[in-house]
């Protein structure tokens, strides 16, 4: 095994340790931001595989969690399936909608793409209040009124603790954010990264070695789209209740911000991302009250980022590791 | 029939707007090689200085108009200057999210500064109708397609006929070469946004009085625009102007005729057609298909 390997699982298990014991510490509330974290991380593993590793930008991942969040909340509205159940279904049908819109959109290049999946994250609320009899319409979703296939009255109980419905979130959304890292770094890492990345660097270098370009992109679209669909499976049982506005184009520029600010072509950065967009909002409310300083503060941080910092945490943790490494050869003799 | 005239009118007046704010992006994309996502934002924001300047400090509407498109110039100068200029040479990636920064930042702003409150704009033109053998055209359209072609005609004039014009080509089409004969290329590029930004605002500014004022008023109009710019062909101007105009009018067409459609499903038409330009002729109808060099 590789030292830095070897690293990578030493910093996994000391953050698995701190996500799994976190809530016996913070209060119910916090939980639940913390929640909202881990449901953000997700999203920005699969984001990040589509538009850090393989080149490909989005500007709809929000669209994407949309797909996930109907499906689980019309699984469960209308046909009564327990919330936790929904989650594969909601993965697999947004994973093959990814795909299939990754098909034609793997001969768009670069900003071609960026407009196609911008255009479907401002035309996806049209969408859903249009079919009104499958989506609800504008009126959205209501899950409050099945409680018994989520956790939201009964606590749950799980190795005999009790759980809150915050805290039960909290370990839920984390789990599938844990499972989802470990699935994507052991992608990146393989046969499968390796062509995401020939991809990203060079489309004919690529295609000389045999790499496919239009299954490579189409795959990394539906495994990044699948992501988002676990992400936007868990926001409809964290908020149950879905509507269009629930996932509108500022969450997909959100997320884009997220992994920018993580690092692009990095996931050991993707928490900080999470944790921006869940916390900048709160943290911009300190320098206004207005309704406007978050966006203000997310987009003079994106500009921020791109001029000084092109690397995003990951590049910031990357240098200040180099140079401490490069203090310690120069202190020996 | 007196009823499709009408629609034909009206969706040339809209189609006009989404011409205007397609030509920007092809500028812009011909300056600096991105779409810029923030074309939109910038015409929301001119639209608010021009909505102040009348309601609040009582300039009538033409002087502000006027201040606005300065002050529009300006705005889309700065702007180049400050953050797309020390990113233009890099991947193309870091110049579109430094575009979607700006986009979230004057959403922000405009919010911050005149709340996100809906504002009713008054039109500079009278209300009211008028009849051409039955069909009943109205004055605000008339003066929108007037406005709309006095700017690109404008616009094509400068570009044809003036030195600055040529420059401004030089710069855009071999910025190296231009630069050997002694054009000031990042002078020169940042022109191109502040006109860029001067069209964008008279777009937003004759787009306000049918939708009313708000931070999210150019969103799908700037959908439209990117159908209209990819329509004609992302390097074409008169493919924009073109391109607005087929997709302002068919538009129209399509939601009054077609049920299914109707008004909700406009955007996800404009959509539509991106999609299927790009995959069948993806440099557009007036585009040359680009060469890839190996």
């Amino acid at each position: 095994m590789s030292r830095a390997t070897l690293r990578t699982l030493i910093v996994f298990v000391v953050v698995s340790v701190i996500v799994f014991t976190l809530p016996a510490f913070v209060n119910d509330f916090r939980a639940q931001q913390f929640s909202y974290v881990g449901i953000y991380l997700v999203a920005l593993i699969g984001l990040n595989i589509l538009t850090g590793y393989t080149g490909q930008i989005s500007l709809g991942h929000g669209a994407f969690m949309a797909i996930g969040g109907y499906t689980t909340a019309i699984l469960m509205s209308d046909h009564g399936v327990k919330d936790i159940v929904t989650i594969p279904i909601a993965i697999v049908v947004t994973g093959v909608a990814g795909f299939l819109f990754g098909l034609p959109a793997a001969r768009l290049s670069g900003l071609y793409l960026a407009l196609a999946t911008f255009a479907i994250a401002v035309a996806m609320p049209s969408v859903i209040k249009r079919f009104e009899g499958f989506t609800g319409g504008g009126s959205g979703i209501n899950l409050f009124g099945t409680p018994e296939l989520t956790a939201s009255l009964t606590p749950v109980r799980l190795f005999g603790f009790e759980l809150t419905f915050n805290n039960w979130l909290y370990y839920l959304a984390w789990s599938i954010a844990m499972i989802g890292y470990v699935i994507g770094w052991l992608l990146v890492r393989g046969r499968t990264g390796r062509a995401f990345r020939a991809v990203r660097d060079s489309e004919t270098a690529a295609v000389s070695s045999g790499v496919s370009l239009a299954r490579t992109k189409a795959l990394a679209f539906g495994i990044s789209a699948a992501y988002a669909g676990a992400a936007g499976a868990l926001f409809a049982i964290a908020t149950t209740y879905v509507n269009p506005d629930t996932f509108p184009v500022a969450l997909s520029i959100f997320l884009l911000v997220g992994v920018v600010v993580a690092g692009l072509g990095s996931l050991q950065g993707l928490i900080v991302g999470a944790i921006f967009i869940q916390f900048m909002p709160l943290w911009a409310q300190n320098i206004s009250k207005s309704p406007g300083a978050p966006a203000v503060v997310y987009g003079a941080f994106l500009i921020l980022v791109v001029l000084a910092l092109p690397g995003g945490a990951a590049g910031l943790i990357a240098r200040v590791l180099q140079l401490t490494r490069r203090g310690r050869d120069f202190q020996k003799p | 029939m007196a009823q499709f005239f009408q629609q034909v009118v009206s969706g040339i007046a809209s189609g006009g707007i989404y011409g205007l704010l397609a030509l920007a992006l092809v500028l812009i994309h011909r300056a600096t090689g991105v779409v810029n996502f923030a074309q939109g934002e910038m015409a929301m924001f001119a639209t608010y200085i021009a909505w102040t300047l009348t309601t609040n400090h009582g300039v009538s509407y033409w002087p502000a108009f006027a201040i606005t498109l300065l002050a529009s110039f300006a705005g889309g100068f700065g702007i180049h200057q400050a953050v797309i200029r020390p990113v233009e040479r890099g991947s193309q990636i870091r110049v579109v999210i430094v575009t979607i920064g700006l986009l979230l930042m004057l959403n922000g702003l405009a919010t911050w500064i005149w709340t996100g409150e809906v504002r009713a704009v008054q039109s500079p033109f009278p209300g009211g109708t008028f009849e051409i053998g039955g069909v009943a055209i109205a004055y605000a359209d008339v003066g929108t397609i007037a406005v709309c072609f006095a700017a690109v005609i404008v616009m094509w004039a400068f570009f044809q006929f003036t030195k600055v014009g040529l420059a401004l080509r030089a710069a855009a089409v071999n910025p190296n070469e231009a630069r050997l004969v002694g054009v000031r290329v990042p002078l020169m590029l940042g022109l191109g946004w502040g006109l860029a930004a001067v069209l964008g605002a008279i777009a937003g500014m004759l787009t306000a009085p049918s939708v009313f004022l708000d931070p999210n008023m150019m969103q799908s109009v700037l959908i439209y625009a990117f159908a209209a710019a990819v329509l004609g062909g992302i390097d074409s101007p008169i493919g924009a102007v073109v391109g607005g105009l087929i997709l302002g009018v068919g538009l129209n067409l399509i939601g009054t005729y077609v049920d299914f459609i109707g008004s909700d499903l406009r955007l996800p038409a404009a959509l539509l057609v991106i999609l299927i330009v790009l995959l069948v002729r993806p440099a557009g109808l007036f585009g040359k298909p680009e060469v890839k060099k190996v």
